[in-house]
């Protein structure tokens, strides 16, 4: 188990990981997702040692390994740049940290070309890393990431610099391989969806701090804050200041509906209220569905859904609905949602507790 | 025009202007090549654009007086000294200001680099001075010793640069990996900034090479460099122009072989490898 207590990291002044404190599994798939900036990196290169904590402790398997020297702790990590030795070939490349703990040469090419099958890299192994597409080259990290067994594994955006079918199928293989090793496995991202493909747990990140952890799917449809519900969402969560006053939830004139029974303990006051893209629609479902009349801005149509940026009261929104629609600029539009997939928050951003309803 | 004439018409005259510069570039070697096969007699006394009674005697006065070709010997090993030692001291450095951030490292990198920017009359007193007090006027090492103060700035300047041509990532992946520093400096780091390092001991062994002042100021016999014999050569006799012209020869041969060994990598060393 790694466990981070109480971890801060300054560099001249500048916080880049604020007091996060964090314990992770063996054999589990831990995300780590936030924004350019967010800290992922910082963390990670905390995590793997490369860094000491300005304050704080990192704890493994119970020892305290803050600054022990990365060499000694067994961990192994791929970065969004392609990093290989560019000097020796792909196979050398794969079998370096194989050489460095002392194996014989019989085991070492076992592992290599075993690593090398997996990725699919054993046409190249004669080659130099920097002969190889961008793609072979991160297989060329990743394979040495894997043939060394580490009990902790941090992967840094290690698909953000390849092409998409790429990404689809290394993002599908990646956790089937690494989890057959019982390791700790860190994955960083900056997209939603990819937490949300992976699955196991997420840790989201905002300026350095930690701002929920647990379950990804769970963290997807609870955020504990404004903060975690806007990291989360791609397209941006759409939000909206409301006032809850005589039993009726309404931004003005623009938008008005009775209280839900999930939000009927909530004492009167302002909120901001949240809900995903996704959850907006055109369609009338129950007798409780809130409408909102609304002005096209622009769509963006990917084919399978389409994107309806629209405007209402001040506020622009977007919608993300399933198949074409088409609207003009400036057209007229009903959006539908319900009340049971409100995201509500307090004024200092938490959210609030009710009940849950609906799955999202 | 057709495209065609065009292009053999611009052809026709491409080669004037590369002739030229080749030309000037090379007459004074010429000429020098020319005189050092030439007896005295013709040099002082013809005007000739090759020699009439082509001679070798020159070279061979220098390839049998010791007095001539210990210069040559001492030259060799006080360089080499120099590049081995400035090479060698300014990898550590190169590697420290490439790779941290430490109190006033830029103003010592700069420091460094203004030491390049003195003449070297202003350290041959000091020089003199001190090396007279450790008794190690006259020794090859002393003269190895003195260049480092500009060769040392000029390596470390050259190899920074190709040192943060290297991401930081590949350090690290290796530390991660297991390697310890010495083990990746060596196996992982050296290759990748081997052409930095040609670049640097090329510089080295060319500014050592015809560096005069300093040399000659630190020697009196024993170490004494080839370039101070040459400017020494006025005998009973006159001066000797033909030895001098095949002295000559011979001391560019040296600089000629190192070049030929890094000509691929002497632009990216003038961009100190952020090429």
């Amino acid at each position: 188990m790694l466990e981070l207590r109480n971890v801060s990291r300054a560099v001249g002044g500048a916080d880049h990981i604020r007091n996060v404190s964090l314990a992770l599994e063996r054999g589990t798939l831990n995300v780590l997702l936030g924004p350019t900036l967010a800290g992922k990196t910082s963390l990670m290169r905390l995590m793997a040692g490369l860094d000491e904590p300005t304050s704080g402790t990192v704890h493994f398997d119970g020892a305290d390994v803050t600054g022990q020297p990365v060499q000694r702790r067994n961990v192994a990590m791929v970065y969004q740049q392609f990093i290989n030795y560019p000097a020796l070939t792909v196979y050398e490349n794969i079998a370096s940290p194989l050489r460095i703990q002392g194996r014989d040469s019989a085991t070492i090419d076992r592992e290599v070309k075993r690593a090398a099958e997996l990725m699919r890299l054993t046409p190249y192994l004669d080659r130099t890393p920097l002969n190889l597409s961008g793609g072979q080259q991160q297989r060329t990290a990743l394979a040495r990431a894997m043939v060394k067994n580490a009990s902790l594994v941090l992967l840094d955006e290690p698909l953000a610099n390849l092409d998409y079918k790429l990404r689809e199928e290394l993002r599908e293989e990646l956790p089937k391989i690494f989890a057959e090793s019982g390791a700790i496995f860190v994955y960083a991202t900056t997209e939603p969806q990819e937490a949300l493909l992976l699955g196991g747990n997420t840790a989201v990140l905002s300026e350095g701090q930690m701002v929920q952890f647990g379950p990804t799917v769970d963290v997807f449809r609870r955020p504990v804050s404004l903060i975690s519900a806007r990291t989360f969402a791609d397209p941006p969560l759409n939000t909206l200041s409301v006032e809850k006053k005589n039993g009726r939830i309404s931004h003005g004139e623009a938008v008005t509906f009775p209280v839900p029974a999930h939000l009927q303990h909530l004492p009167d006051g302002a909120y901001t209220i949240g809900i995903q893209p996704h959850h907006l629609t055109t369609r009338a479902t129950t007798p409780h569905t809130v409408s909102i009349h609304a002005r096209a801005i622009i769509t963006e149509i990917t084919g399978s859904e389409s994107f309806v940026h629209f405007t209402f009261a001040g506020t622009d929104w977007i919608m993300l609905t399933p198949g074409v629609l088409e609207l003009d600029p400036d057209d007229a539009v009903e959006v539908l949602f319900e009340p049971t997939n409100l995201l509500v928050f307090d004024m200092e951003g938490r959210a609030v507790e009710y009940e849950f309803h609906t799955a999202a | 025009m057709t495209a065609q004439a065009k292009q053999t018409q611009g052809r026709s005259f491409a080669w004037l202007v590369p002739a030229l510069y080749i030309f000037f570039l090379l007459l004074p070697i010429y000429w020098l090549v020319n005189m050092s096969f030439k007896t005295n007699t013709e040099i002082t006394g013809t005007f000739s654009l090759y020699p009439h009674e082509p001679t070798l005697r020159n070279y061979a006065v220098i390839f049998t007086d010791p007095s001539w070709y210990s210069g040559y010997i001492n030259s060799i090993i006080y360089v080499v000294m120099n590049t081995v030692i400035s090479v060698a001291a300014a990898l550590p450095a190169a590697y420290a200001f490439s790779r941290y951030r430490f109190l006033g490292d830029k103003h010592l990198f700069f420091w460094l680099l203004t030491n390049r920017m003195a003449p070297p009359a202003v350290f041959a007193l000091p020089f003199f001075q001190l090396y007279s007090a450790f008794g190690l006027i006259d020794t090859h090492i002393a003269v190895a010793l003195a260049h480092c103060l500009f060769n040392v700035p000029l390596a470390v300047w050259i190899l920074e640069g190709f040192m943060s041509g290297v991401p930081k990532e590949i350090d690290e992946t290796a530390y991660i990996d297991g390697y310890s520093f010495p083990r990746f400096f060596i196996k992982i780091f050296t290759p990748l900034i081997a052409s930095g390092i040609g670049v640097a001991a090329f510089f080295c062994f060319m500014f050592s090479w015809v560096e005069l002042l300093i040399a000659r100021t630190l020697t009196t016999t024993d170490a004494k460099p080839i370039a101070a014999i040459m400017t020494r050569t006025v005998s009973a006799s006159g001066m000797d122009w033909g030895v001098l012209a095949a002295a000559g020869v011979l001391t560019i041969i040296p600089g000629a072989i190192v070049i030929y060994f890094v000509r691929n990598y002497i632009a990216k060393g003038f961009a100190l490898g952020r090429v």
